[in-house]
């Protein structure tokens, strides 16, 4: 069964370019540019992996983290989080909240499809 | 305890010059020639009778062979030394070492000392864009601009086979995020450059009043009432952290007051409904200065223009120096943030035709530039007395332009925000070369 990605990012070019790499990895690909009208088709039907941004317009990458680890479904949920501030306390915090990957941009494609491959093998 | 590094090498020269044999001078104040030997070469401590003793057996005062520099010189290499984990044991020869190598002590000390300088730099520069908003949002907007540039880049690069809709679609992303990208770094420059003038002392106190002021989306709501004490609204302002911001903040409230009495909201929202944004039409309707009704426009309520879908429009106030004085910004229209602005600017064209109203469509230099109307005019700020020059500050009030009439577009005038910054590389009124000449 095809594997399933969702892409929370607010910048279109990026989920752009990265709906085509994942989707030629042979994912299916769904992309939101906001994560608060996600959270409901998250906890429902949660996805295979997440690619998260941390800044975005409403509810942060960090708040979407602490959701998703609170909840019974999505406690595993590998999620790679995408940040253009590589500051390190960043990363300390999304580590504490259970972050699989923490990646800063910008990011190499082969370096995604590297972490990707890595955090959904079997 | 006396530091005894270079005290030592003071008494030996002493000696010396007094032609004493160690042996004499150190029977003289009561210790052993072979003690005296390691006190002249900084091995021991020296107490302060001992020091009094041989002060008077020198013929010097105490402060004689006391120099404050010692222990300046012994902290500094100490703390050099203890940066690098110097053995312990070494490190307690660091009296002998100041010394013995006075010359050597000093390139180390203040070697140390200029490191911890630039280390406060660092962390002074660290600690500004960590908490700097504006320079935090400018990098975020570069670092994403830059990471779909590269990562669609690539994509182009590698695919071997890429319909032709998607090919499209990544040329046309591509193009727009290098605009943004270009955009992003002309805004940093012109935020950096804005920095360097903090030095002079004269930039902060206005960043502080517009960043305050932009906390309130430029419009406070005291400013409407028909009294109020600025004073009192300025001192209880936290952002406003010195006295010369807050000294600054209380002109431009007072004036801001003064404008908002002189066109209140029951007169003025009316007149809005019927006219629009038209100051030219307002000034003559209500009798009032032009460049009032200019400043009234830029510090409205953003809701009472956004629910009558006019535009929240930029200001700039600069003095006939062309210094600027005050601004609001507007999105798409690069502000420099301290002087030295494009000349072309109708704000200036206003000095040099003082009390005369000016409204001139204008574009944004650069291949994606960016229409916008400017209404200016310059009058009076102060008169200094008779055969004295008048003070003179200008104002300009800008709107964005959508549909511009042929007309408007064919006189339309290219500016920039400033020179550094300006991809219109033959424009006459260049002062200095762009950072952009060699990316065109």
């Amino acid at each position: 069964m095809e594997k399933r990605v969702l892409v929370i990012e607010d910048e279109p070019n990026i989920s752009e370019a990265l709906r085509f790499i994942l989707t030629r990895e042979g994912w299916k690909v769904d992309v939101s540019a906001n994560g608060k009208s996600m959270l409901g088709t998250l906890q429902a039907d949660p996805p295979d992996l997440l690619i998260l941004d941390l800044m975005l317009p409403d509810l942060s990458g960090f708040d979407i983290l602490k959701f998703l680890r609170a909840g019974e479904g999505t406690r595993e949920l590998p999620v790679l989080m995408l940040t253009a501030k590589g500051q390190s306390a960043d990363r300390v915090e999304a580590e504490r909240l259970g972050v699989t990957r923490f990646m800063t941009k910008p990011f190499a494609n082969a370096e995604v499809i590297a972490a990707v491959r890595e955090m959904t093998a079997p | 305890m006396v530091r005894p590094a270079l005290t030592g090498t003071r008494i030996r020269a002493r000696r010396n010059l007094r032609g004493m044999r160690q042996a004499e001078l150190a029977r003289e104040v009561g210790v052993s020639a072979s003690y005296l030997n390691l006190i002249e070469h900084n091995r021991r401590n020296i107490g302060p009778d001992l020091l009094g003793a041989l002060a008077q057996a020198l013929g010097v005062s105490v402060d004689a062979l006391i120099e404050d520099g010692d222990s300046r010189l012994v902290e500094g290499a100490r703390a050099a030394a203890e940066r690098c984990n110097l053995d312990p044991a070494e490190l307690e020869r660091i009296d002998e070492f100041t010394g013995r190598f006075p010359g050597w002590a000093k390139v180390l000390a203040e070697t140390q000392s200029r490191v911890e300088r630039l280390e406060r730099v660092v962390e002074q520069l660290n600690d500004r864009m960590t908490h700097d908003p504006y320079m935090g949002e400018a990098l975020h907007e570069i670092i994403s601009a830059v990471t779909s540039v590269q990562s669609t880049a690539t994509i182009l690069n590698d695919a071997q086979e890429i319909e032709p809709d998607w090919q499209a679609r990544f040329h046309q992303n591509i193009l727009q995020d290098s605009a943004r990208l270009a955009e992003g770094a002309v805004a940093l420059v012109n935020y950096l450059d804005a920095g360097k003038s903090e030095e002079t002392g004269l930039a902060a106190p206005q960043e502080e009043v517009e960043a305050w002021l932009a906390q309130h989306d430029f419009h406070l709501p005291e400013l409407e009432a028909e009294t109020f004490d600025p004073a009192r609204l300025v001192a209880g302002q936290v952002e406003l952290s010195s006295e010369a911001s807050r000294a600054l903040a209380l002109q431009w409230v007072t004036q801001f007051h003064a404008d908002s009495r002189a066109l209140p909201l029951a007169r003025l929202l009316p007149a809005l409904d019927r006219v629009g944004i038209a100051p030219e039409i307002l000034a003559d309707e209500f009798g009032i200065p032009f460049d009032q009704v200019l400043r009234r426009f830029a510090l409205l309520p953003r809701d009472i223009l956004v629910e009558r879908g006019l535009p929240v429009p930029g200001l700039v106030i600069c003095d006939n120096s062309g210094t600027i004085l005050f601004r609001r910004g507007i999105d798409g229209f690069a502000l420099p943030r301290f002087g030295g602005a494009c000349p072309l600017w109708p704000l200036y064209q206003a000095l040099q035709r003082p009390f005369v109203r000016l409204r001139m469509p204008l574009a944004t230099a650069g291949r994606l530039g960016r229409r916008f109307v400017t209404y200016a005019c310059a009058a009076t700020r102060a008169e200094l007395g008779f055969g004295m020059p008048s003070v003179l500050q200008a104002t300009m009030l800008i709107l964005p332009a959508e549909n511009l009439t042929e007309e408007a577009e064919r006189a339309l005038l290219a500016v920039g925000a400033s020179c550094r910054t300006c991809p219109q590389l033959d424009c006459a009124a260049r002062r200095e070369p762009s950072i952009l000449m060699t990316a065109v």
